[in-house]
């Protein structure tokens, strides 16, 4: 069995030791891997996330380049589709970097929102699943993603949600570079921000 | 062996040592958290108002705020919630700002006091390390043991209350804030008025109204139901200002009179 050891604390005969640390705290004298995240990037929060394709990940594993995140809801019927139509508009305004753009779209209704709901958002508005992801998470980290973003909602007691309807851009380092309340197509100050948003 | 790779590797190992003796302290300080029977509340928000009362299920309730003591007790367990630790995407520029330090108390300041300059992010942190389900109550939780006075669970129809109550929002706020405590409501709760604002859960949750098919053009609309709250009871001015203040808040907000009390699940009943 290969144990991991990380490099500072690397001495054979504390091996056991620090196995036993490391297995107990995960990140106990774990080497640093990137340089520390700027104070004002939102993948500061840590947000676990299961997607359409049933894949899991983390907010921060957007990390490293641009990303357009909004949120929404499955049984949206009226505005939630509009959201979509603009973030697709707003990939095909930005030609071959628009093909390159990753899209987050986080449900706000976690408790109907599960894999197969959202495989068949994905299939309905015809996403291209190599680039976009829709996520869920639990309600607790929906409430902060959202206090976060300054993004507002509320349940109805219909199940239904009202919220405010949003596209927002991170740069590569999560920091929220601009965002749009645009629907249903692209718009055209946001395009532009895109372009000259650093990759 | 511990103490070689501990000093090797930094702070971590103290650290988990203090969190351990932290969670020991709290529990022998005994935070009392009051027990809020179920019930039904006529909302002042009309989206909840109209489909009948809300249903609020039984919850626990701090009984006061949480205080500059309890609040320093917590950042010196969790570092990453001191003053210039705490990320600008959690706290703005005057979180904890009268503290002398990042875990000293301003001179003029008792452990007493509630605490204020912190952030929804993290009052919400601070809730959960009281444990499993711990939180921030929901602004109808708020709601419903915020109507209550010494002796009924709805005072709010009482003149009388409610002009109690309004006479506090008038008074300056540059007097230092009074010591948590003091008279109890029905329920059990003190200082739910008159004392702090207070952050809650769905701080970002009040600024949206009832219905988004009917208001225009979707394509103009920032909300989904064109942002403009609705609300019943419009001489309920103490509460409005309560939401008027918390809507207009970010998550990193931090003011000199906004603190917070937690909530939490209360244990199933034995049958």
């Amino acid at each position: 069995m290969m144990i991991m050891v990380p490099q500072s604390c690397g001495y054979r005969r504390y091996l056991l030791a620090a196995a036993l640390l490391v297995s107990a705290l995960p990140s106990w004298c774990a080497p640093a891997k990137s340089p520390p995240l700027p104070a004002n990037s939102i993948y500061q929060l840590s947000v676990p996330f299961t997607d359409q394709r049933g894949q899991t990940s983390k907010l921060e594993d957007w990390r490293g380049k641009p990303v357009m995140i909004s949120m929404f809801y499955g049984s949206c019927q009226f505005v939630c589709p509009r959201i979509v139509e603009a973030l697709q508009r707003t990939e095909e305004s930005l030609g071959a970097q628009g093909a390159q753009l990753p899209v987050l779209m986080v449900t706000f209704d976690p408790a109907r929102d599960d894999t197969a709901a959202l495989k068949a958002v994905a299939e309905e508005r015809h996403i291209d699943s190599k680039l976009w992801t829709l996520a869920r998470t639990d309600a607790r980290n929906v409430r902060k993603l959202a206090a976060m973003l300054g993004i507002q909602y509320r349940e109805l007691p219909s199940g239904e949600f009202n919220h405010s309807s949003v596209i927002i851009l991170l740069d590569a380092e999560g920091r929220i570079a601009g965002r749009t309340t645009t629907l249903g197509e692209a718009d055209p100050a946001f395009v532009k921000l895109v372009k000259k948003t650093k990759r | 062996m511990f103490r070689s790779d501990a000093a090797r590797c930094g702070w971590r190992v103290p650290l988990v040592f203090g969190m351990l003796l932290a969670a020991v302290t709290h529990a022998l300080a005994g935070v009392e958290y009051v027990a809020i029977p179920s019930g039904r509340l006529n909302s002042v928000l009309a989206n909840d108002a109209d489909s009948g009362p809300a249903s609020i299920p039984a919850f626990a309730m701090r009984a006061t705020p949480v205080t500059n003591g309890e609040y320093l007790a917590y950042v010196k367990a969790h570092r990453e919630w001191q003053r210039g630790k705490a990320p600008s995407t959690f706290a703005d520029g005057t979180y904890l700002h009268a503290w002398q330090g990042p875990v000293a108390l301003g001179t003029a300041m008792s452990a007493e006091q509630p605490v204020t300059n912190v952030s929804w992010f993290a009052a919400e942190a601070f809730c959960e390390s009281e444990g499993e389900g711990t939180r921030l109550p929901t602004w109808l939780e708020w709601e419903y043991v915020a109507a209550a006075d010494e002796k009924v669970f709805d005072a709010r129809s009482n003149p009388a209350w409610r002009a109690r109550i309004l006479s506090w929002y008038s008074q300056s706020s540059a007097a230092p804030l009074p010591s948590v405590g003091g008279e109890v409501n029905a329920y059990g709760v003190r200082n739910i008025h008159g004392l702090v604002w207070e952050w809650v859960d769905d701080f970002n949750a009040l600024l949206v109204s009832a219905d988004s098919r009917n208001q225009g053009d979707p394509d103009r609309l920032q909300f989904c139901g064109a942002g403009a709250i609705s609300l019943k009871d419009r001489d309920n001015y103490a509460v409005l200002m309560r939401i008027a203040l918390l809507s207009s808040l970010a998550a990193t907000s931090t003011t000199n009179n906004l603190g917070f009390r937690c909530v939490r699940p209360l244990p199933l009943e034995k049958k």
